[in-house]
């Protein structure tokens, strides 16, 4: 079969099966967050933890909650690499170094998982599992709980309550991404992941070498790694070292598994508001995002310029042969589409286009179909800047699903749209003006300017891939792309949770057939508009110094 | 109610449209450079500090380049200020009306004393004679007058005003024609009607609405994006070897940042009300436009809005063995004399003509008798009236009545007619005749609007005092929606509670002094010029002209309004696209060669390029000001057709129009020596 032909039958089979789980996921998921039962582990969870769990919280509460319980996770998560050395499994590492500590520690609890370490040298199997992977699970469960405050708040009228942050995080981990990921790591042991507690063998190869393979508990990493779009890699190489993703099939369910939850919350958002349709056009948005990055990367890497490479039929530099070129560049763009982050091959040896795109992928606000939650909640917050204008157009004071949008209501949404740009920008540019921030540089040109551009895209974004060719741990970068990855996370958060209290407060204005309809095609296409231009736009300046002054030279 | 006041039909004030005035306009607009007034408008605002800072570098490093920028930057800001000061112009020449009408006038009190108008306080009690201006506003307390209100309505025909009543409330300013009547005042010293309309149409009292915050928050934060993104170029810009001259950053940000919308937002809301003024109607708040574009309920009183303020004679009917020429022969003669419009309508039905009635004496309509007629010369004695009382006429003069009366009179009462029963008593005997059949006529034109309303997702409720059964069958004939029939002052406020729970927008008009406390609860409460005061107080709006039916116009205003906003916010967003491929290559094909393949445009040279940028930028601010004041064109329709063609031409055109602009001013600037 050929590369092409390969690159439509997988992405064919992930659009087949995305869609086929879409619905009972969503579905359950909405049940998940409306059900007024409690399981039994979830009410000792909650006695341990003294939690009224059927006390519904104001905004500022749930907002609390969610901030407090990520602050701790940070601290809990920095002490135990920083005691690393004096706790069991550690595997005879030492303690981490602060810097990095605090950089991990902030990367993992805020869904970012950028790693300015390589896992197999840094990490015992201690810190990977009670820190790392508990941190995969609850970023990813905060994440979730944030979003489906905001659709509470566009499904609830005259109250100010948007539920209870605790149960809602509980249920995240006990109801979706703990049975999902079980499910999930057992396909991948299957496959041929790594699942064992191990130090790690020394081998000796064909050739006579000796090598150390280290090994451990990859599978059950990697399951939430990639459903919880965390990206944390178990092994430096990431998804493209062999234990991690060891063939074309795994590699391939681990997009699915990247993609599944991100695309299946806006049926859940319709599901609660009420309206299936209006999830189906935040879908239909995020699938018409994800189709276009998708081709063009694609075509970007197919048409790859140079004899060398027009000899190999594409761009091949960075990649792993058993997964060839359409299933690196299908990898490449869900997991900066998604808030993963993790690889399985270098976004730094793409053509220059195929670098730009997955740079554009994240600067887009990762909403196509974005993080688990943040996705839907980022996505959610552009819909409202869209219908804002588009409504005004039809003369009307603007709604979305019977919500006006006021002065207080537009003042979150913009300011959200404003955050991760200014996050991202000023991050980049106090980099490129410092010498701490040019040393790290392996690259001159261009090339080291989107490297530098990557990196700050990626942590303020939360996405967490790295463009490689940074020397990433260093004082300089563990510490602003720290900050770059707390503010890109908690700032969006506490605009996203204030909209939603707002929002709930409101009663419900009718629709009529003066109302701007949100499920038709020509919304879709609207917010799509909005994504690209009022987004996208702010990072052309940038953008146009870097990867594109690279792909029209 | 209005429709008793006989008027000749209402023609709106005569329209300053000729055209902008320009003059007037760039001397208001070189005022507002001051910047303590820029700081409102944060984007032009943004432009003001850039030109500043461009004009102080083209003074320290002097180059033809700079200066032009820094002309045209300083042209924008003015630009942004002459769209404003027109809008605002077109309200000054009708204030200064105004304010001729508010002159210096001596109030005379009831006891004789002289007191001057400024000095009047509510409660007194002033004496006005014909030929005398009324000093302050009022409720008539004493005597019936007729009123010249030109000076307020534009209309020159008078009104009556008297005590007691839904007339009795009169404006300081208008001029007594006739008689004397006792004004109680109402309204404190420089809160009078006439001084607020001053403060409105000067915009004065301008506050921003709901809407333009919101719009302003996101064009706010729009360019604070724009503005980072430019400002963190530089480093990037120096790193790569390509430092721009601040210059040429300050022209990226002007180009970038939402000017055109910015500049032109203040100029779209005083305009919306300046359309408002020129139908007549004051809105006391802007909020309350913005609010007419929301409403989803429209409450309608039945007569003078949807029906012709009279009955009219729709056909004869005849009872017993009496024949149709029998009936309106008699009809005619019984009608003849009677002045009523009712009375009038059934000559005109009959088309009988001019007939000799020597002799005949009119029988006039009382409370008491229920029923007018005339007693012909011989002897025969014509009765019409309500059913109950010519039957009880006929009766009374040993008349029988035939059976089918009943069925004639329930039949036209179901329809929503109002049956009138024709008698005639000669030599001894009586009998009915007939039944004239009177009924509300819609006037002509209303189901296509209620049509249209419908279309535009707004519902209509008839208010009425008849019974549910005629109601409904007006309503029908109408295409009204939804009636309230029977309906008292209490009931009305209970719909527009009941709408206002279910998240809707009520919209209604009325005159009375018991329609106060629904005018006040609706979120669009039109009062009508010649309604009473406590009418006009709760009202946020009041129509001049006192026409029912512009409800319907308020509303396509307030929609017009938020259109033009909402139009021009995208038109300005979708400009930026050309601006990159203008700008970006200009600013750095030098340093990276490939970049050039962004400039599409072929344009000259990087200056000329940045220059045509701004010039455009500048220049698209003058051409959308028109647009501005008049509002983009309207046609009442859903809301999917309506987004779909202002996309279509504001958001496409948006990033299409720039491209042909920016190319067509570079082959112009670049024949500037020193720029190509």
């Amino acid at each position: 079969m050929s590369a092409g032909a390969a690159g439509w039958l997988q992405a064919g089979l992930l659009v087949v099966a995305l869609v086929a789980v879409h619905r009972p996921l969503g579905d359950w998921m909405a049940r998940v967050f409306t059900s007024p039962r409690h399981g039994r582990v979830e009410k000792l969870v909650y006695r341990a933890v003294g939690v009224d769990a059927d006390a519904e919280q104001r905004w500022p509460t749930y907002l609390r909650s969610v901030l407090a319980f990520s602050l701790v996770s940070v601290l809990f998560l920095y002490l135990l690499q920083r005691l690393q050395s004096l706790l069991p499994w550690s595997n005879g590492m030492p303690a981490v170094e602060s810097g990095s500590a605090w950089n991990t520690a902030v990367s993992f609890v805020t869904n970012t998982n950028w790693q300015g370490y390589a896992g197999e040298s840094t990490m015992g199997h201690l810190v990977q599992m009670a820190g790392l992977a508990v941190q995969n699970f609850l970023s990813a469960a905060v994440g979730l709980a944030v979003a489906v405050a905001l659709v509470r708040g566009f499904a609830r009228t005259r109250t100010d309550r948007l539920g209870n942050a605790w149960v809602d995080i509980t249920r995240a981990v006990t109801r979706v991404l703990l049975p999902l990921s079980v499910l999930a790591a057992v396909v991948l042991v299957l496959g041929g992941v790594v699942q064992n507690l191990s130090a790690g063998t020394d081998a000796t190869t064909l050739g006579g070498a000796s090598q150390f393979l280290p090994g451990g508990p990859v599978a059950s990493q990697e399951a939430i790694k990639q459903l919880g779009t965390n990206g944390g890699g178990f092994y430096n190489a990431n998804s493209a070292h062999p234990f991690e993703g060891p063939s074309a099939w795994i590699s391939l369910f681990q997009v699915f598994l990247m993609l599944v939850i991100p695309f299946s919350l806006p049926r859940t958002f319709g599901r609660m508001v009420g309206d299936k349709r209006q999830g189906l056009a935040i879908v239909g948005v995020m699938a018409t995002l994800a189709t276009a990055s998708l081709a063009l990367n694609s075509w970007a890497q197919a048409r790859a310029g140079g004899a060398a490479l027009q000899l190999a039929g594409a761009a091949t530099e960075g990649q792993e042969v058993r997964f060839g070129g359409p299933l690196s560049a299908l990898f490449g763009t869900a997991t900066t589409l998604t808030s993963t982050g993790a690889t399985n091959s270098l976004h730094d040896s793409y053509t220059p286009t195929g670098g730009l795109l997955t740079m554009a992928n994240m600067m887009l606000g990762e909403v196509a179909p974005g993080g688990v939650g943040s996705g839907l909640y980022g996505m959610l917050v552009l819909a409202v800047i869209a219908v804002f204008v588009a409504g005004l157009m039809v003369g009307r004071t603007p709604e979305y699903l019977g919500k006006k949008l006021g002065g207080r209501e537009m003042t979150m949404a913009s300011l959200y749209v404003l955050t991760t740009p200014a996050i991202v920008l000023i991050g980049t540019a106090v980099a490129m003006a410092t010498a701490a921030g040019r040393g790290s540089m392996l690259n001159t040109g261009s090339h080291g300017l989107s490297e530098v551009l990557y990196a700050f895209t990626s942590a303020g974004n939360n996405n967490g891939s790295a463009f490689a060719g940074l020397s990433a741990n260093t004082p300089f970068y563990n510490t602003a792309l720290g900050l770059a990855m707390a503010f890109g996370r908690f700032v969006p958060i506490v605009l996203v949770l204030a909209l939603a209290g707002r929002l709930a407060q409101q009663g419900r204005t009718p629709a009529t057939a003066g109302t701007l309809p949100t499920h038709q095609v020509l919304f879709v296409g609207l917010l799509t508009a909005v994504v690209l231009v009022v987004v996208g736009l702010t990072y052309f300046p940038a953008l146009s110094l870097g990867p594109l002054a690279e792909a029209l030279s | 109610m209005t429709a008793t006041l006989e008027r000749p039909p209402v023609e709106s004030r005569p329209q300053q449209r000729a055209g902008i005035e320009w003059g007037p306009a760039l001397v208001g607009a070189v005022r507002k450079l001051d910047p303590r007034g820029l700081v409102r408008q944060p984007v032009v605002f943004v432009v003001w500090v850039g030109s500043v800072f461009s004009t102080v570098l083209a003074l320290t490093d002097p180059s033809l380049f700079g200066w032009l920028i820094a002309v045209w930057l300083w042209l924008t800001v003015l630009f942004a200020n002459i769209a404003e000061a027109v809008a605002e112009g077109r309200g000054k020449a009708q204030a200064a009306s105004l304010r001729n009408a508010r002159t210096s006038t001596v109030a005379v009190l009831e006891d004789g004393s002289e007191v001057p108008a400024p000095d009047l306080r509510p409660g007194m009690r002033v004496v006005v004679v014909a030929g005398q201006v009324v000093p302050g506003d009022g409720d008539v307390v004493e005597g019936i007058a007729s009123v010249d209100e030109s000076a307020i309505t534009g209309e020159s025909a008078p009104v009556i005003r008297e005590s007691g009543g839904d007339r009795s409330a009169v404006t300081g300013g208008t001029t007594v024609l006739s008689d004397r009547i006792v004004v109680q005042i109402t309204s404190k010293p420089g809160e009078t009607f006439v001084d607020r309309m001053i403060a409105l149409v000067e915009g004065a009292s301008r506050q921003r609405t709901p809407n333009e915050i919101a719009l302003n928050t996101l064009l706010s934060s729009l360019t604070i994006v724009f503005l980072l993104a430019v400002v963190t170029l530089q480093p990037l810009a120096i790193y790569s070897g390509a430092e721009q001259s601040i210059t040429v950053l300050i022209a990226l940000v002007v180009c970038l940042i939402p000017t055109t919308i910015g500049a032109l937002l203040s100029a779209i809301g005083i305009a919306g009300m300046d359309r408002l003024v020129q139908r007549n109607v004051l809105a006391m708040s802007g909020r309350a436009v913005e609010a007419a574009g929301d409403v989803n309920t429209l409450l309608l009183d039945k007569t003078g809005t949807i029906t012709l303020g009279n009955r009219q004679a729709a056909s004869f009917v005849p009872v017993g063995d009496a024949t149709l020429a029998e009936v309106t022969d008699a009809a005619h003669l019984a009608s003849l004399s009677d002045e009523t419009p009712e009375g009038r309508s059934i000559v005109t039905l009959a088309g009988l003509g001019e007939r000799d009635l020597g002799g005949a004496e009119f029988v006039p309509f009382t409370a008491q008798t229920r029923m007018s007629g005339v007693d012909l010369p011989d002897g025969r004695q014509l009765r019409k009236g309500a059913a109950g009382s010519v039957q009880t006429w006929v009766r009374s003069l040993g008349g029988a009545v035939p059976p089918d009366v009943a069925g004639a009179v329930d039949t036209i009462a179901a329809s929503g007619g109002t049956p009138l029963l024709l008698a005639v008593a000669s030599g001894g005997s009586a009998r009915v005749l007939g039944v004239i059949h009177l009924k509300d006529v819609v006037k002509p034109g209303m189901r296509e609007r209620f049509e249209e309303l419908r279309r535009m997702g707004i519902r209509t409720v008839m208010i009425t005092g008849d019974n549910e059964r005629t109601a409904r069958a007006i309503a029908a004939e109408a295409g009204i929606d939804d009636v309230l029939a029977e309906a008292t002052p209490e009931d009305k406020l209970a719909l527009i509670v009941k709408e206002q729970d279910g998240g809707r927008l009520v919209a209604m008009t009325g005159d009375g002094t018991n329609d106060a406390p629904a005018l006040a609860q609706a979120d669009v409460g039109v009062a009508m010029n010649t309604g009473t005061s406590a009418a006009k107080e709760a009202g946020n709006m009041v129509d001049l002209d006192s026409d029912p039916t512009k409800l319907i116009e308020i509303v396509e205003i307030g929609k017009q309004l938020l259109i033009t906003r909402g139009s021009l916010t995208t038109f300005s967003i979708a400009n930026d696209l050309a601006k990159y491929f203008a700008i970006l290559p200009a600013m750095f094909a030098g340093v990276f060669p490939g970049l050039d393949r962004l400039n599409i445009m072929r344009l000259a040279s990087p200056e000329s390029a940045i220059l045509s940028a701004v010039v455009f930028n500048a220049l698209i601010i003058v051409a959308l000001v028109p647009l501005a004041l008049r509002g983009v064109r309207y046609r009442p329709s859903s809301a999917s057709a309506m987004l779909r063609r202002n996309l279509l031409v504001y958001g496409v055109g948006g990033v299409v129009l720039p491209f042909v602009g920016i190319k067509l001013i570079d082959l112009l600037v670049s024949l500037i020596p020193g720029i190509a």
